[in-house]
């Protein structure tokens, strides 16, 4: 996709070139050459899955530092519900968003606000009857990026309404203005605290022709730091969450599903259980589900790449905490002229899901050409050894072969036939050594 | 694959290992994608394909798909020495089905599997004998 901004990048000094990355991309997006990770920015979907297993922790996610917010402005803090989630014996939320005060925040707004608004007018939307099921949620970037390059029947089924952080950061920004009739939206920064790299790019790639909704994006793990430092459980907090357990809940693979109340969903976790779930309902083998939430995380959101504490440990930390909370506190008035259906206006995505071709740009060849390119690469892959070993730079032999008719990769970088031509020419030099003089 | 003229794919579809099918459906989808056939195309192929191998699967202990592309038509052959179909056109109907009830329990037999592989190609042949197996050929106009 052109001019989408990835947020994962390579310290070229510490990439060792292993095959760890290579070999657990879920696109093939990565090659290495000369020694080093390199990643195909058309076929990454920024699921983190590199910064994870890169034992040399080469590969990072791209995020802003607290410390280059601009504290001249109204800084809105948008805490993802994850954040919550990572702290010890945490019994009350408030603890963080007045330590979110007290590390120099003018404001916060939780995301879990926007996460039961979402989730009700989602309930809203699936009364319709012009929709395609099943419904896909559209809150995990990794999902929607994966879905526009690789499932171009299903972007249809995708939940066209805005992200919890979108939601967040157009209420808090209308709410900061109400409070302070002094500012002016130029004033004010929103400043979402991630769990994943996928938001980040997301909101460096999709906003630039529209309203933004979120100025900002920093990492949950760094303001965990801080806030464990300025965090003192001592009094009461004076700030209040507004928050229920909905919100608390949709950190968590299947927290998004179980809030609207409906039987017949389907949550799955992880990019490869992601992959093929969406091959399964393209084939249409998945009956009786009208609600699909997929995030490409192990765990769901707790287990992105820029939290602190395991998934599964954050979700039992999120259940204790919002034990005793209502079910929502972010109800929203039944209006418009059917309130059953209805969603505003300024909360429908506007942004096309749309289906990127991946002929798009250099590849555009005729039909005669591509079916003689793919005989190359079949006769190619046939010449390999097929033990998809990665020691070439590519992850299987398959994609290899694909390399070297593209003109990306030489046959002479396989080791392994290398090795049998080598062996071979021993061979010879033996045999003709060994005959009598 | 050989050096022939046309560009074909083969897949052997395990008998002995149900959860393993529909896989080759998957790889042709990603092979139709990177020859850019349309997405509609492709998911029509990628259907009728997996719902054959899932019938090669449950009825014929596998067996082995090829997929023949040309220019204008994509060609999908599905063959196995399975116990055949007696009755073809009762096979045909929607509905009819004659899994067993243990694979009807993981939501498959529904009788759905020889129409929609119908449905979803241009043209279907099927060509069987009791005892002996089954082939089916599908064909996919490419506009």
């Amino acid at each position: 996709m052109e001019g989408y901004k990835h947020s994962v990048f390579l310290e070229m000094e510490k990439c060792k070139g292993c095959t760890n990355c290579l070999k657990r991309c879920p696109t093939e997006a990565i090659r290495i050459r000369d020694g080093h990770a390199v990643i195909n920015p058309a076929d990454c979907i920024d699921c983190g899955e590199c910064i994870r297993v890169c034992e040399q922790k080469a590969k990072r996610a791209v995020y802003e530092k607290l410390e280059d917010l601009d504290s001249s402005k109204y800084l809105i803090a948008l805490p993802a519900p994850s954040l919550f989630g990572q702290f010890n014996a945490l019994t009350d939320a408030d603890y963080v968003i007045q330590g979110l005060l007290d590390i120099g925040f003018n404001d916060v707004y939780e995301v879990a606000r926007g996460a039961e608004i979402h989730t009700e007018y989602t309930r809203h939307y699936m009364n319709r009857s012009d929709i395609v099921l099943p419904l896909i949620s559209s809150a995990c970037p990794v999902v929607v990026r994966l879905i526009k390059t690789r499932f171009p029947t299903l972007t249809d089924h995708l939940l066209p309404i805005l992200a919890p952080m979108e939601i967040a950061g157009k209420y808090a920004r209308r709410e900061a203005l109400k409070k302070h009739p002094e500012l002016k939206p130029e004033d004010i920064r929103t400043v979402f605290i991630s769990p994943c790299p996928a938001k980040v790019s997301w909101v460096k790639s999709t906003m630039q022709d529209q309203e933004v909704y979120v100025d900002n994006v920093v990492s949950v793990s760094e303001v965990y730091f801080r806030l464990i430092s300025a965090m003192k459980r001592e009094a009461s907090p004076k700030a209040a969450s507004k928050t229920g357990m909905i919100g608390l809940s949709w950190p968590s693979s299947g927290g998004e599903s179980s809030s609207l109340l409906n039987e017949g969903y389907l949550a799955a976790d992880g990019i490869e259980n992601v992959i093929r779930v969406l091959d399964k309902i393209e084939n249409g083998q998945l009956n009786n589900v009208s609600f699909v939430e997929l995030n490409a995380c192990p765990g769901g959101c707790v287990g992105g790449t820029m939290t602190v504490e395991n998934p599964y440990i954050a979700r039992v930390k999120l259940q204790s905490l919002r034990r005793y909370l209502p079910v929502s506190m972010n109800r929203v008035p039944k209006t418009g002229e059917d309130p059953e259906t209805y969603v505003p206006d300024e909360l429908v995505d506007a942004r096309p899901f749309t289906y990127i071709s991946p002929d798009q740009g250099a590849l555009n060849l005729s039909r005669a050409e591509s079916i003689r390119m793919m005989m190359e690469i079949e006769n190619i892959y046939d010449a390999t050894p097929q033990i998809d070993c990665g020691a070439c730079g590519a992850p299987t032999c398959r994609a290899f072969a694909e390399d070297v008719v593209r003109g990306e990769a030489q046959m002479d970088e396989c080791l392994i036939l290398m090795r049998e031509r080598f062996k071979a020419m021993v061979n010879r030099q033996k045999k003709s050594g060994e005959t009598p003089e | 694959m050989a050096e022939n003229e046309t560009l074909t794919f083969h897949f052997d579809v395990d008998g002995n290992d149900f959860t393993s099918a529909g896989e080759a459906s998957v790889k042709v989808k990603k092979l139709m994608r990177q020859l850019g056939f349309s997405p509609e195309l492709t998911r029509r192929v990628s259907i009728a394909m997996y719902e054959g191998e899932i019938n090669m699967v449950i009825h014929a202990n596998g067996g082995t798909a090829d997929v023949f592309v040309e220019e204008d038509c994509l060609r999908v052959v599905l063959s196995d020495e399975g116990p055949g179909i007696a009755d073809v056109e009762t096979a045909m109907q929607e509905g009819y089905s004659t899994a067993p009830d243990n694979i009807r329990a993981l939501g498959f037999g529904a009788g759905m599997g020889l129409p929609n592989m119908k449905n979803y190609s241009d043209e279907m042949s099927i060509d069987s004998v009791v005892g002996k197996g089954t082939t089916i050929v599908l064909k996919f106009k490419v506009s």
